[in-house]
């Protein structure tokens, strides 16, 4: 039997990002991952079509950082994006629900956080929970689609990976781990074209009551190794996290388990006791 | 029988050659228009050709005179025989028996000069291709003794009708032989095109501005962004200029760039004088089979093939070129020195590199990174600007932001995020400090210079740093840049002017030199051991500035031993053109033989004037000589000027010798 060699439509949701050092907008590095896994997609599956989605305010700042993401698709089929014009501050994600039922993708690849605004990283379950998609976080590689069934491999801490399948359509996130994006070219990205859907704007009033701050880096507990050997000091420095306080809780109700949370977070003094 | 055969034969050649011109000129029209004043070039290609192609083939005196015999005598025999034999002046009275003579002078002469070049093609050597240029010695005498033997009975020396018929036929098939070579190969593609498409090269040549006594032009031509629907750089042969595919046409295979090529020699898959004829191979369609010379290493000839408006680099599979094999180079402009026919390999170069990375993004290796760090942060290394200026937390160096206006604008490069290059610049501010100079820095506000950006052929980052730059300058006041970086200095000073910013650039070695011959710098005997000073490529041969670090030596009391390969001939460190960052692997490193050209020349120290060559000598294993720049052996060097109250004071001491 000949495989099948069917190609599926993705959407990838892209943002626009914030470059770490001078806050300039740029291609979010984990939603150009996505792009590029969408791209190696492309490539094994002949006939497979990747639109490019986002919702958000359009400017000039915003609009070369996109353009950035059409850049990448120089020698391939990708040639436009969809921009879901929103004013600042609106709600990105009934707009995409609304606009990906409608354009029924079979997959939806995202970033696990955007690089500026909220960055809660809630923004692909919120989808999954819109649409009734199944969502798979972390992933590494799309190993192969057929029969409108997807071989993914997730990436585990420690560079485990785990293997799953997945009926599509189909929410997947990447992270870090997913293959590095291809170089942005400046004629495609310049000639490429944005396809600007105005939209009723849905304020988003939790957002609105925040006070943004710059993020910090969290401090880091110190792992003290009283040892004289550097050889047990690189035993250390290389082993395994210690598991030793954890627990694992099987089978208790949603009660008993947000009082196990409850009870660690005050032990662990995040929660006043 | 001779005098009705042999005007047929030449004016058959001459009308065949006249169809092979109008063909070749087709080829080369299919490139990009190119203004170039058409008149004012023809009148000017004898100065171009007598003057400055001939001083530098002069480097070479064997080949130069060779060379003016053969093509001197050729062009006069050609002329005289249309004259002579074509329009049968010479048997006339009068002028008509002087023209015969002179005749025989110029064959004779160009045979005199085609022994020489028979000589050197017995053992050629390995950079001269062979192939058809083999036979051109043969073809060379066939036409000079043919036209001598058949002037003979015209000037009266044998009788008209001596010999049979069968020697007049046979003197007649040895002139056609001739004809056939030097008249209709020149324009249908022997090697005797050289000199066609050579002669029109240089009336039509795409940098005219470079001719001329002490001129030069080095900084490449800035590439149109306006334009959003255009494809941007050169995806095939037609893409480029037609002054460009002429002047590829032009190459004589003499391969003196491949002999100087540091990429070549380190064995890395490029070849100047290759590349040129893909080019050429590119522009008329078909394969490399036919190439006689020297391959890319490491790539067999005859597996690639183009067409002038097929792709240079296949997408995935093999074209024209490798894309390897351009990133190879190093921008040393040292195939361009050495070219008799005054080629542009490195614009040629950085054009096609521009497709890649605008059209394709495909830039090798870390470039992608380093092109990235540019757009976001300004710099190659990805830093945060705000740093720019840590190294100098110490030196409470004046704010141009604070001061608005002084005599030198210190250019700082972004050595000034490199711990290495930090210890040259601290030397250069105390030289500055030393010699009482008015100077400030940009701070934080300066950018990198887009150097990089472009070698890479990333235009736009380049066009947008230097617009940047160019508007940061503009709100200062200061009467010339100063930079311990020749790269800077050579973007400054030679390709912001396109784009609107020109400047006074003064490279340190140079500003030192003026220093000291004002008096304001005082330097302590040399006491270290034997020097050597290496040339960076941005600095000679882009600037022609090869005296003033020389000067500044010799004013620290040191005395050269100069590498073999110095001054305009110096061998490139490997660190220019963003060579490190697309890291193309070769079989031996650049840097690595340039140590080795210094160790030959028993120096324990090299003087450097770059960053670059600094971080490129310096990451050599084993070395045997320390590398120092210039501005730090100075600041080493440095002792207070004795005023007149401390000279009146001074008296004898002891020296300590030991």
């Amino acid at each position: 039997m000949q495989p099948e060699h069917q190609g599926v439509a993705v959407t990838v949701l892209v943002s626009v990002g914030r470059h770490p050092l001078t806050g300039r907008a740029r291609r979010a590095d984990q939603d150009a991952r996505g792009l590029e896994l969408a791209l190696g997609l492309e490539e094994r599956l002949p006939g497979s079509r990747i639109n490019l989605l986002h919702a958000g305010p359009r400017c000039e700042e915003s609009e070369s950082a996109l353009r950035g993401y059409l850049g990448m698709g120089a020698g391939t089929g990708l040639e436009h994006l969809t921009l879901l014009e929103q004013p600042e501050g609106a709600d990105a994600i009934p707009a995409l629900a609304e606009h990906l039922a409608s354009a029924t993708p079979q997959l939806v690849i995202t970033g696990a956080r955007a690089e500026r605004g909220e960055g809660s990283g809630l923004l692909p379950y919120a989808l999954a929970e819109h649409l009734g998609w199944p969502l798979v976080n972390g992933l590494a590689a799309v190993e192969k689609v057929e029969h409108g069934v997807a071989t993914l491999l997730q990436a585990l801490p420690r560079g485990q990976r785990r293997r799953l399948q997945v009926r599509l359509p189909a929410i997947v996130s990447v992270d870090g781990a997913a293959p590095a994006p291809r170089q942005s070219a400046f004629g495609p990205a310049r000639r490429a074209q944005l396809e600007v859907t105005p939209l009723a704007a849905e304020r988003d009033h939790e957002l609105a009551e925040w006070a943004m701050a710059p993020a910090r880096k969290r401090p880091k507990r110190l792992k003290i190794i009283k040892s004289a050997s550097a050889r047990d000091r690189f035993k250390a420095a290389a082993a395994k996290a210690e598991g030793g306080s954890g627990q694992v809780l099987e089978g208790v109700s949603s009660e008993q388990g947000a009082d196990a949370i409850l009870k660690l977070l005050r032990e662990e003094g995040v929660l006043p006791r | 029988m001779l005098e009705t055969l042999l005007p047929i034969l030449i004016f058959a050649a001459l009308g065949v050659a006249v169809v092979g011109a109008w063909r070749r000129v087709r080829l080369w029209r299919q490139g990009r228009p190119s203004a170039v004043p058409l008149l004012k070039g023809l009148a000017a290609l004898p100065r171009r050709y007598l003057v400055d192609l001939h001083h530098v083939v002069g480097r070479d005196k064997v080949i130069s005179n060779t060379h003016v015999a053969t093509a001197g005598g050729f062009v006069a025999a050609a002329v005289l025989m249309i004259l002579v034999h074509g329009l049968d002046l010479g048997a006339s009275e009068g002028w008509g028996g002087v023209l015969g003579w002179l005749l025989l002078a110029a064959s004779a002469c160009m045979f005199m000069g085609s022994l020489f070049v028979a000589r050197r093609r017995r053992h050629p050597p390995a950079r001269l291709s062979k192939g058809p240029w083999m036979r051109l010695p043969k073809s060379l005498m066939a036409f000079s003794l043919g036209v001598f033997l058949v002037t003979l009975p015209t000037v009266g020396i044998l009788p008209a009708g001596f010999g049979s018929w069968v020697l007049a036929l046979a003197l007649a098939a040895v002139v056609g032989w001739g004809l056939a070579e030097m008249v209709v190969g020149m324009t249908w593609g022997g090697p005797m095109k050289h000199a066609f498409a050579g002669a029109l090269h240089l009336a039509f040549h795409r940098r005219a501005e470079r001719f001329g006594e002490g001129n030069r032009s080095t900084g490449l031509k800035a590439l149109d962004l306006e334009n959003e629907a255009a494809s941007l750089g050169v995806e095939t042969p037609a893409d480029f200029t037609w002054n460009q595919l002429l002047g590829f046409d032009a190459c004589v295979q003499c391969g003196r760039c491949e002999a100087v090529c540091p990429a070549f020699a380190a064995g890395q898959p490029l070849n100047p004088k290759k590349l040129i004829q893909d080019m050429v191979v590119g522009l008329a369609g078909g394969s490399d089979a036919g190439y006689a010379g020297s391959p890319y290493p490491g790539k067999p000839v005859g597996e690639h093939h183009g067409s002038p408006h097929g792709p240079i680099v296949g997408r995935g599979g093999k074209a024209l070129v490798d894309a390897e094999t351009l990133w190879s180079c190093t921008t040393c402009r040292a195939c361009v020195e050495e070219c008799p026919m005054m080629i542009e390999h490195v614009d040629a170069i950085v054009d096609m590199r521009r497709f890649l990375t605008l059209e394709r993004g495909e830039t090798p290796n870390k470039a992608p990174e380093v092109l990235d760090n540019l757009i976001a942060t300004d710099n190659p290394g990805g830093f945060a600007p705000g740093a720019r200026m840590h190294w100098a937390a110490d030196l409470n160096l004046p704010l141009m932001a604070d001061l608005q206006q002084v005599d030198v604008l210190l250019w700082l490069g972004d050595g000034a995020f490199d711990m290495r290059n930090q210890r040259t610049l601290r030397a250069l501010v105390k030289v500055l400090r030393a010699a009482k100079v008015d100077f400030a820095v940009l701070g934080n506000e300066e950018r990198d210079s887009g150097d990089v950006a472009r070698r890479l052929g990333d235009e736009a980052t380049f066009q947008s740093l230097a617009r940047r730059n160019i508007a940061t300058l503009a709100k200062y006041h200061f009467q010339h840049i100063l930079t311990c970086d020749p790269h800077s200095f050579h973007v400054l000073g030679n390709e912001y002017g396109e784009l609107g910013g020109d400047y006074r650039v003064y490279h340190h070695s140079t500003y030192i030199a003026e220093l000291h011959d004002a008096g304001r710098l005082t330097f302590a005997p040399w006491k270290g051991g034997s020097v050597t000073y290496h040339d960076p490529c941005y600095l000679g041969r882009y600037n022609g500035e090869y005296e003033a670090p020389r000067r500044v030596l010799e004013a620290l009391g040191i005395t050269l031993n100069e590498m073999q390969r110095s001054g305009f001939r110096s061998r490139c460190c490997g660190g220019g053109g963003g060579a490190p960052i697309t890291d193309i692997p070769g079989e031996r490193r650049i840097p690595d033989m340039r140590m080795n050209d210094v160790k030959e020349s028993g120096a324990g120290l090299v003087a450097v004037g770059c960053p670059q060559c600094t971080a490129m000598l310096e990451g050599v294993v084993d070395a045997s000589a320390e590398v120092r720049d210039i501005a730090e052996l100075v600041a080493d060097a440095l002792v207070a000027a004795p005023s007149e109250e401390t000279a009146a004071r001074h008296r004898p001491r002891a020296v300590e010798v030991a």
